[in-house]
């Protein structure tokens, strides 16, 4: 069992209470994945800022100063700010995100740290313990932005660490989130693996995700390479993905895996259960519907 | 007595004493316990009224009644609302969550919205109604409950249904009736496909009368010619009179 839930705000108004909306989202989600926990937030002015890239890391043992130290002597990127939010840091800096991950990569290349998220929207926090706990300790309540997503944990096919927490994220500004277990996803590691991709942990969410991206490099949209996702993954998914624009659910063929969407005129939810999206504005008039199996649920910005 | 003066109500209800129970003061925990010790209180109970206010999804709301009390929430519940019921009259006014009156036993429970997965499963009397659609997996293993969906029903609705009818006002999903046992199945609408060892069966005249009765205790105005019946072709491994031995 997990706990997904995720917003996309269309009215301009309530973009700097993003945080506000989402926390109590995800502490009402806490009880269906107590191990862990995060969130993937798009357009939080702490975070990214017009005309920059975010990279989002798990130190680990590496201090936050041999980071920024190191990055200062990079003369590709300019100016670069660091903000620390719990086990996670996010770095930013005025280039390309591709740009700004290579320069990250070199600095923590067999350090053990990871890079959770990149883009120039997206920031991802992460971590393991006590749902509740950790969204305060991202000081989630303070979150703006027009986008953001979150996951409580059940680990039932690999271990509870940082690393293996949701979100994931792999590509520039895309984020999954995942109830369920992938039966197959040993076998798709390994296709993806022998096409070049190189994988953090041995989690079957990171397969999905990495299944994603590949596909979208490939030219296909996220609608499409989500029903791509259906044809090849097997067992138990009720998946939430976002782009830097688009907002998508998908769930498996027998929909094993609990999922609820909320729709007005200033956003569209989704949760693993009502009680998640009991206390958003207006939801009183929102129209409230469970997805059908196998069919690509997407809202655009 | 002048003929203006307000008359005296003669409106069952109005004897009936209120109690309200607000859960966002109060817990689940505190209101079930609440309800059953009503229950407790024997004949006198079914002139209490409980009205439950600010349910927000909460799980687990006025399960395992026993005694015919009436419950009204008004408001989206949680999962596996009236579950085990017993006699009680739980009536939603909003949506359900996955297991609606799960392994109910006796009395009704109503819903004006939309129910979730599993709605009335394993149920082994009583009857549901859920005045929207139901979600997959509606009446699963049902074993003697009566359930009325005003609207559609997901996939593997009736999956191994053993006795109790099913009647679906709207259209059914995929794989309808498998692995059926004695089970009356009824569908207005259209059914997407039929599960293992589901058939149409031709209505007889106490399916009519059974359909009738059902859809009038549902409120639901529809003519009994417009359903078709389905049922268990009997033709799984363990009906084969050649495989006994």
């Amino acid at each position: 069992m997990c706990g997904i839930v995720g917003i996309q705000l269309r009215d301009e108004t309530l973009y700097p209470n993003l945080g506000a909306l989402l926390t109590p989202m995800l502490c009402h989600a806490a009880h269906r994945g107590p191990d862990s926990a995060g969130v993937g937030l798009y357009g939080d002015a702490r975070y990214t800022r017009p005309g920059f890239s975010s990279i989002s890391v798990l130190l680990g043992e590496v201090e936050v100063s041999q980071v920024t130290t190191a990055l200062a002597r990079d003369r590709d990127l300019g100016a670069v700010e660091v903000t620390a939010a719990g086990p996670t840091t996010v770095i930013r800096a005025a280039t390309e995100p591709w740009t700004l991950e290579r320069g990250v990569a070199e600095i923590l290349d067999g350090t053990g740290a990871i890079i959770i998220g990149r883009g120039r929207e997206l920031a991802v926090l992460k971590g393991t313990g006590d749902p509740s706990a950790l969204a305060a300790t991202f000081d989630l309540t303070r979150a703006t932005g027009y986008q953001g997503i979150a996951h409580t944990r059940m680990a039932t096919e690999s271990a509870v660490t940082s690393a293996h927490s949701h979100p994931f994220s792999v590509a520039a500004d895309l984020c999954l989130v995942h109830n369920g277990s992938f039966a197959n996803h040993a076998t798709i590691r390994r296709q993806l693996q022998a096409e070049g991709h190189v994988f953090d942990s041995d989690n079957d969410s990171e397969v999905g995700a990495r299944y994603l991206a590949h596909k979208l490099s490939e030219g296909s949209d996220l609608e499409k390479a989500l029903r791509q996702l259906c044809d090849e993954f097997d067992g138990f998914y009720t998946l939430l993905v976002t782009t830097a624009d688009s907002f998508a659910v998908v769930r498996d063929a027998i929909a094993c895996k609990p999922a609820v969407i909320a729709q007005t005129d200033s956003w569209v939810a989704m949760a693993s259960e009502y009680r998640s999206l009991a206390g958003l504005p207006g939801i009183d008039q929102a129209r409230l519907f469970e997805p059908e199996p196998e069919e690509v649920y997407l809202w655009q910005r | 007595m002048t003929p203006t003066d307000p008359q005296p109500t003669t409106d069952r209800r109005a004897e009936r004493t209120t109690k309200v129970v607000d859960l966002a003061s109060s817990s689940v925990r505190e209101l079930n316990q609440a309800l059953h010790e009503s229950s407790s209180t024997g004949g006198e109970s079914s002139a209490v009224e409980w009205v439950i206010t600010n349910p927000q999804g909460e799980h687990a709301i006025a399960c395992g009644l026993t005694e015919p009390v009436h419950v009204r929430i008004e408001g989206h519940v949680g999962y596996y609302c009236a579950g085990m019921n017993q006699r009680a009259h739980v009536e939603v006014r909003g949506n359900a969550g996955v297991g609606l009156a799960e392994n109910m036993m006796s009395g009704r429970v109503d819903v004006s919205g939309d129910a979730s997965q599993s709605a009335g499963a394993t149920g082994h009397g009583g009857l549901l109604v859920i005045n929207g659609n139901a979600a997959a997996r509606c009446g699963i293993s049902m074993k003697g409950i009566d359930i009325v969906v005003g609207g559609n029903v997901g996939h593997m609705s009736a999956f191994m249904a053993q006795a109790g009818r099913l009647v679906i006002c709207g259209d059914a999903g995929d794989a309808l009736g498998d692995s059926l046992y004695e089970a009356h199945l009824y569908v207005r609408g259209t059914v997407k496909s039929l599960g293992a060892d589901c058939v149409a069966k031709p209505m007889r005249a106490h399916h009519h009368t059974e359909l009738a009765d059902l859809l009038s205790r549902a409120a639901m105005a529809y003519s009994t010619a417009e359903f078709t019946r389905y049922g268990s072709a009997r033709s799984l491994y363990n009906f084969h009179v050649d495989n006994a031995y």
